[in-house]
Protein backbone atom coordinates (compact mmCIF):
# COMPACT_ATOMS: atom_id res chain seq x y z
CA UNK A 1 0.00 0.00 0.00
CA UNK A 2 3.11 2.53 0.67
CA UNK A 3 3.89 1.96 -2.77
CA UNK A 4 0.39 2.28 -4.48
CA UNK A 5 -0.22 4.82 -7.14
CA UNK A 6 -3.25 7.58 -6.62
CA UNK A 7 -5.41 5.07 -9.15
CA UNK A 8 -4.62 2.08 -6.80
CA UNK A 9 -5.36 3.69 -3.81
CA UNK A 10 -8.79 5.46 -5.03
CA UNK A 11 -10.01 2.06 -6.13
CA UNK A 12 -9.35 0.47 -2.62
CA UNK A 13 -11.38 3.53 -0.89
CA UNK A 14 -14.01 3.12 -3.27
CA UNK A 15 -14.27 -0.58 -3.26
CA UNK A 16 -14.25 -0.58 0.48
CA UNK A 17 -11.12 -2.59 1.16
CA UNK A 18 -9.72 0.11 3.07
CA UNK A 19 -11.10 3.24 4.89
CA UNK A 20 -9.40 6.25 5.01
CA UNK A 21 -8.94 6.57 8.65
CA UNK A 22 -6.87 3.11 8.14
CA UNK A 23 -4.72 4.74 5.52
CA UNK A 24 -4.17 7.79 7.28
CA UNK A 25 -3.49 5.82 10.52
CA UNK A 26 -0.79 3.88 8.30
CA UNK A 27 0.91 6.50 7.36
CA UNK A 28 0.83 8.55 10.63
CA UNK A 29 2.94 5.19 11.98
CA UNK A 30 5.15 5.58 9.58
CA UNK A 31 6.09 9.29 10.30
CA UNK A 32 6.57 8.72 13.83
CA UNK A 33 8.56 5.88 13.37
CA UNK A 34 10.77 7.33 10.56
CA UNK A 35 10.18 11.52 10.69
CA UNK A 36 12.78 11.96 13.91
CA UNK A 37 15.33 10.88 11.42
CA UNK A 38 14.58 12.52 8.61
CA UNK A 39 13.15 15.49 9.85
CA UNK A 40 10.75 15.87 6.42
CA UNK A 41 8.24 17.00 8.65
CA UNK A 42 7.57 20.35 10.74
CA UNK A 43 3.99 19.79 12.50
CA UNK A 44 1.64 16.81 12.37
CA UNK A 45 -1.22 16.41 14.04
CA UNK A 46 -2.69 13.29 14.25
CA UNK A 47 -6.40 14.23 15.39
CA UNK A 48 -6.64 16.77 12.82
CA UNK A 49 -5.63 13.94 10.51
CA UNK A 50 -8.00 11.70 11.35
CA UNK A 51 -10.45 14.07 11.47
CA UNK A 52 -10.37 14.97 8.04
CA UNK A 53 -9.94 10.72 7.20
CA UNK A 54 -13.60 10.19 8.89
CA UNK A 55 -15.04 12.85 6.60
CA UNK A 56 -13.82 11.81 3.80
CA UNK A 57 -14.77 8.08 4.92
CA UNK A 58 -18.57 9.32 5.30
CA UNK A 59 -18.00 11.42 1.99
CA UNK A 60 -17.37 7.89 0.73
CA UNK A 61 -20.11 6.18 2.14
CA UNK A 62 -22.59 8.81 1.04
CA UNK A 63 -21.32 8.46 -2.88
CA UNK A 64 -20.26 12.07 -2.65
CA UNK A 65 -16.33 11.29 -3.64
CA UNK A 66 -14.01 12.69 -6.27
CA UNK A 67 -10.68 10.02 -7.53
CA UNK A 68 -8.50 12.09 -4.53
CA UNK A 69 -11.28 11.70 -1.58
CA UNK A 70 -9.85 10.06 1.49
CA UNK A 71 -5.88 10.31 0.06
CA UNK A 72 -3.21 11.49 2.15
CA UNK A 73 -1.36 14.46 1.23
CA UNK A 74 1.46 15.88 2.55
CA UNK A 75 1.42 19.55 2.05
CA UNK A 76 4.12 22.10 2.39
CA UNK A 77 4.79 24.48 5.20
CA UNK A 78 4.52 27.59 2.83
CA UNK A 79 1.03 26.40 2.33
CA UNK A 80 -1.01 28.34 4.89
CA UNK A 81 -3.79 25.89 6.46
CA UNK A 82 -6.65 27.07 8.98
CA UNK A 83 -6.12 25.93 12.27
CA UNK A 84 -2.31 24.71 11.54
CA UNK A 85 1.12 25.95 12.44
CA UNK A 86 2.23 27.22 9.39
CA UNK A 87 6.09 28.54 10.22
CA UNK A 88 7.25 28.71 6.06
CA UNK A 89 10.50 26.95 7.62
CA UNK A 90 11.25 30.56 9.90
CA UNK A 91 11.83 31.74 13.20
CA UNK A 92 9.90 34.20 12.18
CA UNK A 93 6.51 32.12 11.94
CA UNK A 94 6.88 30.09 14.51
CA UNK A 95 4.29 30.70 16.58
CA UNK A 96 2.13 31.43 13.26
CA UNK A 97 -1.25 29.18 13.43
CA UNK A 98 -3.15 30.18 10.35
CA UNK A 99 -6.30 31.87 10.79
CA UNK A 100 -7.36 31.20 6.90
CA UNK A 101 -6.77 28.35 3.77
CA UNK A 102 -4.42 29.02 0.73
CA UNK A 103 -6.63 28.16 -2.14
CA UNK A 104 -4.60 25.27 -2.73
CA UNK A 105 -5.24 23.59 0.62
CA UNK A 106 -8.93 24.70 0.19
CA UNK A 107 -9.16 22.67 -3.71
CA UNK A 108 -7.64 19.37 -1.69
CA UNK A 109 -9.70 19.57 1.36
CA UNK A 110 -12.69 20.16 -0.97
CA UNK A 111 -11.90 17.29 -3.19
CA UNK A 112 -11.76 14.86 0.35
CA UNK A 113 -7.89 14.71 0.84
CA UNK A 114 -6.24 14.28 4.07
CA UNK A 115 -4.03 16.55 4.90
CA UNK A 116 -1.09 14.33 6.51
CA UNK A 117 1.13 17.32 8.26
CA UNK A 118 3.06 20.44 7.15
CA UNK A 119 6.52 19.41 5.49
CA UNK A 120 9.81 21.14 6.13
CA UNK A 121 11.18 23.26 3.80
CA UNK A 122 14.54 25.73 3.54
CA UNK A 123 13.59 29.18 5.28
CA UNK A 124 10.76 31.51 3.24
CA UNK A 125 11.78 28.65 0.54
CA UNK A 126 15.74 30.38 0.35
CA UNK A 127 17.62 27.43 -0.53
CA UNK A 128 18.48 24.65 -2.43
CA UNK A 129 19.27 22.03 0.25
CA UNK A 130 16.84 22.34 2.96
CA UNK A 131 19.47 23.77 4.95
CA UNK A 132 18.34 27.07 6.09
CA UNK A 133 15.11 25.81 7.68
CA UNK A 134 14.86 26.95 11.49
CA UNK A 135 13.93 23.34 11.97
CA UNK A 136 16.96 22.02 11.23
CA UNK A 137 18.58 20.02 7.71
CA UNK A 138 16.07 17.08 6.13
CA UNK A 139 18.34 13.74 5.59
CA UNK A 140 18.06 12.34 1.84
CA UNK A 141 16.11 9.05 1.72
CA UNK A 142 18.73 7.63 -0.18
CA UNK A 143 21.39 8.37 1.58
CA UNK A 144 21.25 10.41 4.89
CA UNK A 145 24.65 11.78 4.91
CA UNK A 146 22.86 13.91 1.64
CA UNK A 147 21.07 16.53 1.30
CA UNK A 148 17.30 16.36 -0.13
CA UNK A 149 17.82 19.14 -1.75
CA UNK A 150 15.09 22.72 -1.64
CA UNK A 151 13.33 24.30 -0.93
CA UNK A 152 10.95 21.52 -1.15
CA UNK A 153 13.18 19.26 0.84
CA UNK A 154 10.61 17.87 3.29
CA UNK A 155 7.97 17.20 0.34
CA UNK A 156 10.44 15.30 -1.23
CA UNK A 157 11.93 13.36 1.25
CA UNK A 158 8.24 12.50 2.50
CA UNK A 159 7.24 11.13 -0.93
CA UNK A 160 10.49 8.72 -1.08
CA UNK A 161 10.53 7.38 2.09
CA UNK A 162 6.53 6.67 1.58
CA UNK A 163 5.76 8.95 4.36
CA UNK A 164 3.09 10.02 2.37
CA UNK A 165 1.73 9.05 -1.11
CA UNK A 166 1.87 12.35 -2.92
CA UNK A 167 2.85 15.62 -1.18
CA UNK A 168 2.64 19.52 -2.16
CA UNK A 169 5.37 21.85 -3.21
CA UNK A 170 6.41 25.80 -4.67
CA UNK A 171 9.00 26.61 -7.10
CA UNK A 172 10.50 29.64 -7.35
CA UNK A 173 13.81 28.74 -9.02
CA UNK A 174 13.83 25.38 -9.08
CA UNK A 175 12.29 24.27 -5.53
CA UNK A 176 9.84 21.33 -6.75
CA UNK A 177 12.43 20.03 -9.37
CA UNK A 178 15.00 20.31 -7.96
CA UNK A 179 14.60 18.18 -4.15
CA UNK A 180 12.66 15.65 -6.59
CA UNK A 181 15.44 15.26 -8.75
CA UNK A 182 18.11 14.55 -5.68
CA UNK A 183 14.86 12.27 -3.29
CA UNK A 184 14.62 10.22 -7.08
CA UNK A 185 10.90 11.16 -7.61
CA UNK A 186 8.96 13.16 -9.89
CA UNK A 187 7.58 16.92 -9.35
CA UNK A 188 5.91 19.40 -11.53
CA UNK A 189 6.30 23.53 -11.50
CA UNK A 190 3.18 24.41 -14.22
CA UNK A 191 2.81 27.53 -16.33
CA UNK A 192 3.13 30.24 -13.81
CA UNK A 193 -0.65 31.71 -13.38
CA UNK A 194 -1.91 27.97 -13.01
CA UNK A 195 -1.77 27.69 -9.49
CA UNK A 196 -3.45 29.84 -7.19
CA UNK A 197 -0.70 32.44 -4.94
CA UNK A 198 -3.22 32.87 -2.68
CA UNK A 199 -1.93 31.52 1.03
CA UNK A 200 1.00 30.92 -0.45
CA UNK A 201 3.85 32.46 1.47
CA UNK A 202 5.25 35.02 -1.12
CA UNK A 203 8.93 35.09 -1.99
CA UNK A 204 9.72 36.31 -5.66
CA UNK A 205 5.90 36.63 -6.74
CA UNK A 206 6.47 37.09 -10.46
CA UNK A 207 7.87 33.81 -10.05
CA UNK A 208 6.67 31.70 -7.40
CA UNK A 209 4.56 28.74 -8.51
CA UNK A 210 2.67 25.53 -6.22
CA UNK A 211 2.59 22.21 -7.93
CA UNK A 212 2.70 18.66 -6.90
CA UNK A 213 5.31 16.39 -6.28
CA UNK A 214 4.43 12.52 -6.49
CA UNK A 215 6.11 8.84 -7.49
CA UNK A 216 5.27 9.05 -10.76
CA UNK A 217 3.52 11.10 -13.94
CA UNK A 218 -0.10 9.91 -13.65
CA UNK A 219 -0.33 10.53 -9.92
CA UNK A 220 1.15 14.16 -10.40
CA UNK A 221 -1.59 14.53 -13.82
CA UNK A 222 -4.30 13.36 -11.33
CA UNK A 223 -3.60 16.17 -8.80
CA UNK A 224 -2.96 18.70 -11.35
CA UNK A 225 -6.49 18.26 -11.76
CA UNK A 226 -7.30 19.68 -8.65
CA UNK A 227 -4.73 21.98 -7.91
CA UNK A 228 -5.32 24.07 -11.13
CA UNK A 229 -7.68 26.45 -11.61
CA UNK A 230 -8.46 30.61 -11.45
CA UNK A 231 -8.81 31.87 -8.10
CA UNK A 232 -10.25 35.70 -7.76
CA UNK A 233 -8.21 35.96 -4.87
CA UNK A 234 -5.21 36.02 -7.06
CA UNK A 235 -4.45 39.13 -9.36
CA UNK A 236 -2.23 36.93 -11.09
CA UNK A 237 -4.10 33.74 -11.55
CA UNK A 238 -5.14 32.70 -15.25
CA UNK A 239 -8.53 31.99 -16.74
CA UNK A 240 -8.89 29.19 -18.62
CA UNK A 241 -10.88 26.46 -19.88
CA UNK A 242 -10.56 23.38 -17.14
CA UNK A 243 -8.23 20.68 -18.51
CA UNK A 244 -7.58 16.89 -17.89
CA UNK A 245 -4.26 16.59 -17.50
CA UNK A 246 -4.64 12.67 -17.26
CA UNK A 247 -5.94 12.51 -20.91
CA UNK A 248 -2.87 12.24 -23.26
CA UNK A 249 -1.34 9.99 -20.79
CA UNK A 250 -0.81 6.67 -23.15
CA UNK A 251 -0.32 8.89 -26.40
CA UNK A 252 2.39 7.40 -28.07
CA UNK A 253 5.56 9.64 -28.06
CA UNK A 254 6.89 8.59 -31.59
CA UNK A 255 7.67 11.45 -33.80
CA UNK A 256 8.23 13.75 -30.99
CA UNK A 257 10.53 16.12 -30.91
CA UNK A 258 13.29 16.39 -28.37
CA UNK A 259 15.22 19.72 -27.97
CA UNK A 260 18.54 19.32 -26.14
CA UNK A 261 20.38 22.53 -25.68
CA UNK A 262 23.43 22.52 -26.08
CA UNK A 263 24.28 25.14 -23.16
CA UNK A 264 23.24 22.48 -20.66
CA UNK A 265 25.46 19.63 -22.11
CA UNK A 266 28.33 21.84 -22.10
CA UNK A 267 30.86 22.02 -19.37
CA UNK A 268 29.24 21.92 -15.67
CA UNK A 269 27.38 18.72 -15.73
CA UNK A 270 28.96 15.84 -13.94
CA UNK A 271 30.30 12.38 -15.75
CA UNK A 272 27.70 10.41 -13.35
CA UNK A 273 24.64 12.76 -14.46
CA UNK A 274 25.59 12.87 -17.84
CA UNK A 275 25.73 9.03 -18.18
CA UNK A 276 22.24 9.02 -16.81
CA UNK A 277 20.50 11.39 -18.67
CA UNK A 278 22.30 9.66 -22.22
CA UNK A 279 20.29 6.39 -20.84
CA UNK A 280 17.11 8.69 -20.05
CA UNK A 281 17.58 10.04 -23.89
CA UNK A 282 18.63 6.28 -25.28
CA UNK A 283 14.74 4.93 -23.88
CA UNK A 284 13.32 8.12 -25.96
CA UNK A 285 14.76 7.08 -28.92
CA UNK A 286 13.67 3.40 -28.49
CA UNK A 287 10.45 4.54 -28.23
CA UNK A 288 10.58 6.87 -31.34
CA UNK A 289 11.13 10.31 -30.57
CA UNK A 290 13.78 12.63 -32.76
CA UNK A 291 16.96 15.05 -31.07
CA UNK A 292 17.42 18.25 -32.21
CA UNK A 293 20.14 20.48 -31.06
CA UNK A 294 19.01 23.49 -29.62
CA UNK A 295 20.62 26.64 -28.56
CA UNK A 296 19.88 29.29 -25.30
CA UNK A 297 22.51 31.39 -25.47
CA UNK A 298 21.82 33.66 -22.87
CA UNK A 299 20.94 30.51 -20.15
CA UNK A 300 24.39 31.63 -19.01
CA UNK A 301 23.40 34.86 -17.35
CA UNK A 302 20.23 33.14 -15.43
CA UNK A 303 21.40 32.39 -12.65
CA UNK A 304 22.86 36.01 -12.07
CA UNK A 305 19.47 37.41 -13.39
CA UNK A 306 17.76 35.11 -10.90
CA UNK A 307 20.17 36.56 -7.93
CA UNK A 308 18.81 39.78 -8.99
CA UNK A 309 14.96 39.31 -9.58
CA UNK A 310 14.59 37.61 -6.81
CA UNK A 311 16.33 38.95 -3.94
CA UNK A 312 14.30 42.34 -4.95
CA UNK A 313 10.69 40.53 -5.20
CA UNK A 314 11.45 39.32 -1.64
CA UNK A 315 13.19 41.96 -0.13
CA UNK A 316 9.59 43.59 -1.04
CA UNK A 317 7.49 40.83 0.49
CA UNK A 318 9.73 40.48 3.26
CA UNK A 319 8.82 43.63 4.46
CA UNK A 320 5.90 42.77 5.98
CA UNK A 321 7.33 40.72 8.79
CA UNK A 322 7.55 43.82 11.39
CA UNK A 323 6.39 42.18 14.88
CA UNK A 324 3.18 44.01 14.98
CA UNK A 325 0.77 42.00 13.07
CA UNK A 326 1.71 38.81 13.22
CA UNK A 327 4.63 35.88 14.24
CA UNK A 328 7.69 36.99 16.04
CA UNK A 329 8.41 39.91 18.25
CA UNK A 330 11.58 40.69 19.85
CA UNK A 331 11.26 40.51 23.61
CA UNK A 332 13.09 43.65 24.16
CA UNK A 333 12.49 47.13 22.81
CA UNK A 334 12.46 50.94 23.37
CA UNK A 335 11.36 52.21 20.40
CA UNK A 336 9.39 51.09 17.66
CA UNK A 337 12.11 51.37 15.20
CA UNK A 338 14.04 49.22 17.58
CA UNK A 339 10.87 46.88 17.82
CA UNK A 340 11.19 46.33 13.88
CA UNK A 341 14.54 45.94 13.38
CA UNK A 342 15.78 43.60 16.38
CA UNK A 343 12.47 41.50 15.41
CA UNK A 344 13.62 41.06 11.69
CA UNK A 345 17.75 40.78 12.86
CA UNK A 346 16.09 37.79 15.65
CA UNK A 347 13.11 36.50 13.84
CA UNK A 348 15.06 35.62 9.81
CA UNK A 349 17.71 33.31 9.43
CA UNK A 350 21.21 33.90 7.46
CA UNK A 351 20.52 33.16 3.96
CA UNK A 352 16.96 35.39 4.18
CA UNK A 353 18.47 38.12 5.03
CA UNK A 354 21.67 38.01 2.86
CA UNK A 355 18.91 38.16 -0.02
CA UNK A 356 16.93 40.99 1.79
CA UNK A 357 20.20 42.79 1.37
CA UNK A 358 21.06 41.92 -1.71
CA UNK A 359 17.31 43.12 -2.67
CA UNK A 360 17.67 46.21 -0.99
CA UNK A 361 21.00 47.40 -2.54
CA UNK A 362 19.62 46.46 -5.98
CA UNK A 363 16.18 48.17 -5.54
CA UNK A 364 17.79 51.15 -3.98
CA UNK A 365 18.43 54.69 -4.78
CA UNK A 366 21.36 55.28 -7.67
CA UNK A 367 21.43 50.91 -8.38
CA UNK A 368 17.95 50.52 -9.99
CA UNK A 369 18.67 50.93 -13.59
CA UNK A 370 22.09 48.91 -13.42
CA UNK A 371 20.81 45.72 -11.89
CA UNK A 372 16.89 45.58 -11.52
CA UNK A 373 16.10 46.51 -14.61
CA UNK A 374 18.72 45.44 -16.91
CA UNK A 375 18.07 41.80 -14.65
CA UNK A 376 14.40 42.74 -16.44
CA UNK A 377 15.60 42.93 -20.27
CA UNK A 378 18.18 39.90 -19.67
CA UNK A 379 14.75 37.86 -18.65
CA UNK A 380 13.23 38.68 -21.85
CA UNK A 381 16.34 37.80 -24.24
CA UNK A 382 16.19 34.47 -21.80
CA UNK A 383 12.27 34.20 -22.23
CA UNK A 384 13.25 34.86 -26.39
CA UNK A 385 15.84 32.02 -26.47
CA UNK A 386 12.90 29.52 -25.42
CA UNK A 387 10.50 31.08 -28.12
CA UNK A 388 12.94 30.42 -30.68
CA UNK A 389 13.98 26.78 -29.84
CA UNK A 390 10.11 26.18 -30.08
CA UNK A 391 9.92 26.86 -33.27
CA UNK A 392 12.12 23.62 -33.44
CA UNK A 393 11.21 21.10 -31.19
CA UNK A 394 8.11 20.02 -29.27
CA UNK A 395 9.88 19.95 -25.79
CA UNK A 396 13.48 20.64 -24.18
CA UNK A 397 15.01 17.76 -21.98
CA UNK A 398 18.82 17.87 -19.63
CA UNK A 399 19.65 17.26 -16.45
CA UNK A 400 17.86 18.38 -13.37
CA UNK A 401 21.06 19.60 -11.38
CA UNK A 402 24.85 19.49 -12.44
CA UNK A 403 25.18 17.06 -10.01
CA UNK A 404 23.31 14.29 -7.78
CA UNK A 405 22.48 15.33 -4.28
CA UNK A 406 25.75 16.68 -1.74
CA UNK A 407 26.36 16.05 1.40
CA UNK A 408 24.86 18.00 4.57
CA UNK A 409 27.22 20.64 5.35
CA UNK A 410 29.38 20.53 2.43
CA UNK A 411 28.07 23.95 0.61
CA UNK A 412 27.05 25.69 3.46
CA UNK A 413 29.48 28.02 3.66
CA UNK A 414 29.67 28.69 -0.26
CA UNK A 415 26.52 30.36 -1.11
CA UNK A 416 27.49 30.98 -4.77
CA UNK A 417 28.27 27.26 -4.91
CA UNK A 418 24.61 26.54 -3.86
CA UNK A 419 23.05 29.12 -6.06
CA UNK A 420 24.94 27.48 -9.19
CA UNK A 421 22.94 24.88 -8.54
CA UNK A 422 20.26 25.85 -10.15
CA UNK A 423 21.61 26.48 -13.40
CA UNK A 424 19.18 24.65 -15.31
CA UNK A 425 15.52 25.15 -13.39
CA UNK A 426 15.83 28.75 -13.04
CA UNK A 427 16.69 29.44 -16.36
CA UNK A 428 13.02 27.68 -17.09
CA UNK A 429 11.34 29.81 -13.92
CA UNK A 430 12.24 33.14 -15.63
CA UNK A 431 10.56 32.01 -18.89
CA UNK A 432 7.28 31.20 -16.73
CA UNK A 433 7.56 27.80 -18.95
CA UNK A 434 6.29 24.67 -17.34
CA UNK A 435 9.02 22.54 -15.95
CA UNK A 436 9.20 18.95 -14.53
CA UNK A 437 12.03 16.70 -13.11
CA UNK A 438 11.29 12.76 -13.13
CA UNK A 439 13.92 9.70 -11.71
CA UNK A 440 15.94 8.66 -14.14
CA UNK A 441 18.45 6.25 -12.75
CA UNK A 442 21.39 6.82 -10.27
CA UNK A 443 24.88 8.64 -10.18
CA UNK A 444 27.66 8.34 -7.99
CA UNK A 445 27.39 6.47 -4.87
CA UNK A 446 23.81 5.18 -5.81
CA UNK A 447 22.13 8.72 -5.29
CA UNK A 448 19.24 9.87 -7.57
CA UNK A 449 19.74 11.86 -10.52
CA UNK A 450 16.38 13.67 -12.43
CA UNK A 451 15.52 14.11 -16.04
CA UNK A 452 14.34 17.67 -16.68
CA UNK A 453 11.76 18.45 -19.52
CA UNK A 454 10.94 21.72 -19.95
CA UNK A 455 7.34 22.05 -21.97
CA UNK A 456 6.37 25.15 -23.97
CA UNK A 457 3.36 27.44 -21.86
CA UNK A 458 0.31 25.26 -21.20
CA UNK A 459 1.84 22.07 -22.70
CA UNK A 460 1.57 20.21 -19.01
CA UNK A 461 -0.47 17.46 -20.85
CA UNK A 462 1.83 16.52 -22.82
CA UNK A 463 4.77 16.83 -20.67
CA UNK A 464 3.14 14.17 -18.60
CA UNK A 465 2.34 12.26 -21.80
CA UNK A 466 5.86 12.02 -22.46
CA UNK A 467 7.02 11.64 -18.70
CA UNK A 468 4.49 8.77 -18.44
CA UNK A 469 5.82 7.03 -21.57
CA UNK A 470 8.88 6.79 -20.16
CA UNK A 471 7.90 5.73 -16.65
CA UNK A 472 5.99 2.67 -18.72
CA UNK A 473 9.25 1.39 -20.17
CA UNK A 474 11.92 1.95 -16.73
CA UNK A 475 11.14 1.54 -13.07
CA UNK A 476 12.95 3.99 -11.41
CA UNK A 477 10.37 5.90 -10.30
CA UNK A 478 9.06 2.93 -8.62
CA UNK A 479 12.21 2.25 -6.62
CA UNK A 480 12.36 2.60 -2.97
CA UNK A 481 15.32 3.94 -0.18
CA UNK A 482 16.70 0.19 0.59
CA UNK A 483 16.95 0.19 4.24
CA UNK A 484 12.93 1.42 4.25
CA UNK A 485 11.00 -1.39 3.36
CA UNK B 1 32.08 46.69 -8.45
CA UNK B 2 33.32 47.16 -4.67
CA UNK B 3 31.12 47.13 -1.69
CA UNK B 4 32.40 49.15 1.97
CA UNK B 5 31.03 48.21 5.04
CA UNK B 6 29.26 51.37 4.78
CA UNK B 7 26.91 49.80 2.41
CA UNK B 8 25.92 46.94 4.26
CA UNK B 9 25.60 49.39 6.64
CA UNK B 10 23.24 51.19 4.54
CA UNK B 11 21.30 48.68 3.34
CA UNK B 12 20.35 47.04 6.32
CA UNK B 13 19.05 49.86 7.45
CA UNK B 14 16.89 50.51 5.12
CA UNK B 15 16.24 46.88 5.37
CA UNK B 16 15.16 47.37 9.17
CA UNK B 17 17.35 44.74 9.98
CA UNK B 18 19.83 45.41 13.30
CA UNK B 19 23.26 44.16 12.28
CA UNK B 20 26.65 43.95 14.29
CA UNK B 21 29.65 44.51 13.44
CA UNK B 22 31.12 40.98 12.79
CA UNK B 23 27.55 40.39 11.09
CA UNK B 24 28.61 43.84 8.75
CA UNK B 25 31.74 42.14 8.10
CA UNK B 26 30.57 38.53 7.16
CA UNK B 27 28.37 40.23 4.93
CA UNK B 28 30.90 42.23 3.01
CA UNK B 29 32.40 39.11 2.12
CA UNK B 30 29.90 37.17 1.37
CA UNK B 31 27.86 40.07 -0.57
CA UNK B 32 30.97 40.97 -2.38
CA UNK B 33 31.36 37.26 -4.28
CA UNK B 34 27.78 37.71 -4.71
CA UNK B 35 27.97 40.75 -6.72
CA UNK B 36 30.39 39.22 -8.65
CA UNK B 37 28.53 36.91 -10.07
CA UNK B 38 26.14 39.54 -10.82
CA UNK B 39 28.52 41.44 -12.55
CA UNK B 40 28.34 39.18 -15.58
CA UNK B 41 25.07 40.49 -16.09
CA UNK B 42 26.19 44.17 -16.52
CA UNK B 43 28.30 43.98 -19.44
CA UNK B 44 25.29 42.48 -21.62
CA UNK B 45 24.98 45.32 -24.24
CA UNK B 46 21.03 45.36 -23.08
CA UNK B 47 20.12 48.84 -25.43
CA UNK B 48 16.30 48.70 -26.76
CA UNK B 49 15.24 45.32 -25.08
CA UNK B 50 11.71 46.00 -22.93
CA UNK B 51 12.27 45.03 -19.53
CA UNK B 52 10.21 42.10 -19.19
CA UNK B 53 8.60 42.07 -15.43
CA UNK B 54 6.17 39.19 -15.88
CA UNK B 55 6.36 36.11 -17.90
CA UNK B 56 2.55 36.35 -18.91
CA UNK B 57 1.46 39.20 -21.13
CA UNK B 58 -1.96 40.62 -18.59
CA UNK B 59 -3.14 43.42 -17.39
CA UNK B 60 -4.28 43.79 -14.13
CA UNK B 61 -7.83 42.10 -13.78
CA UNK B 62 -10.78 44.97 -12.42
CA UNK B 63 -13.43 43.48 -10.29
CA UNK B 64 -16.67 45.54 -9.34
CA UNK B 65 -16.46 48.19 -6.42
CA UNK B 66 -18.55 45.78 -3.70
CA UNK B 67 -17.84 44.31 -0.34
CA UNK B 68 -16.62 40.43 -0.90
CA UNK B 69 -14.80 40.36 2.87
CA UNK B 70 -16.48 39.75 6.01
CA UNK B 71 -15.06 41.68 9.25
CA UNK B 72 -12.71 38.96 10.89
CA UNK B 73 -11.15 41.42 13.05
CA UNK B 74 -10.53 39.07 15.84
CA UNK B 75 -9.76 36.10 14.35
CA UNK B 76 -7.00 38.02 12.77
CA UNK B 77 -5.82 39.55 15.69
CA UNK B 78 -6.18 36.22 17.61
CA UNK B 79 -2.33 36.11 16.15
CA UNK B 80 -1.07 39.51 16.97
CA UNK B 81 1.89 39.48 19.32
CA UNK B 82 0.18 42.55 21.82
CA UNK B 83 -3.53 44.31 20.63
CA UNK B 84 -5.54 46.13 22.78
CA UNK B 85 -9.27 47.05 22.47
CA UNK B 86 -9.06 46.04 18.97
CA UNK B 87 -5.69 48.00 18.10
CA UNK B 88 -2.80 46.34 17.57
CA UNK B 89 -0.05 47.71 20.44
CA UNK B 90 3.01 49.09 19.74
CA UNK B 91 5.22 51.79 21.11
CA UNK B 92 4.44 54.72 21.00
CA UNK B 93 5.60 57.20 18.11
CA UNK B 94 4.69 60.53 18.91
CA UNK B 95 5.03 62.06 21.90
Amino acid sequence: MLNASLRQLSLLLSEKKISSTELTSEFLSRIKALNPDLNAFITIDEEKSLDQASAADQMIAAGRSTPLTGIPIAQKDIFCARGWLTTCGSKMLSNFVSPYDATVIERFDQAGMVNLGKTNMDEFAMGSSNETSYYGPVKNPWDRLAVPGGSSGGSACAVAARLAPVATGSDTGGSIRQPAALCGISGIKPTYGLVSRYGMIAFASSLDQGGPMAKSAEDLALLLNTMVGFDEHDSTSLQRAKENYAQDLEKPVNGLRIGLPKEFFAEGMSSDVSSAIEAALAEYRKLGATFVEVSLPNSKLAVPVYYVLAPAEASSNLSRFDGARYGYRTAQYSSLEDLYTKTRAEGFGEEVKRRILIGTYVLSHGYYDAYYLQAQKLRRLIAEDFRKAFEQCDLIMGPTTPTVAFNIGEKCDDPIQMYLSDIYTSTASLAGLPGMSIPAGFGSKNRPVGLHIIGNYFQEAQMLNVAHCYQQVTNWHELTPPENL
Amino acid sequence: MTLSLDDIRRVAKLARIEISETDAQQNLVRLSGIFDLIEQMRAVDTQGIKPMSHSQDMVQRLREDIVTESDQRVLFQSVAPQVEDGYYLVPKVIE
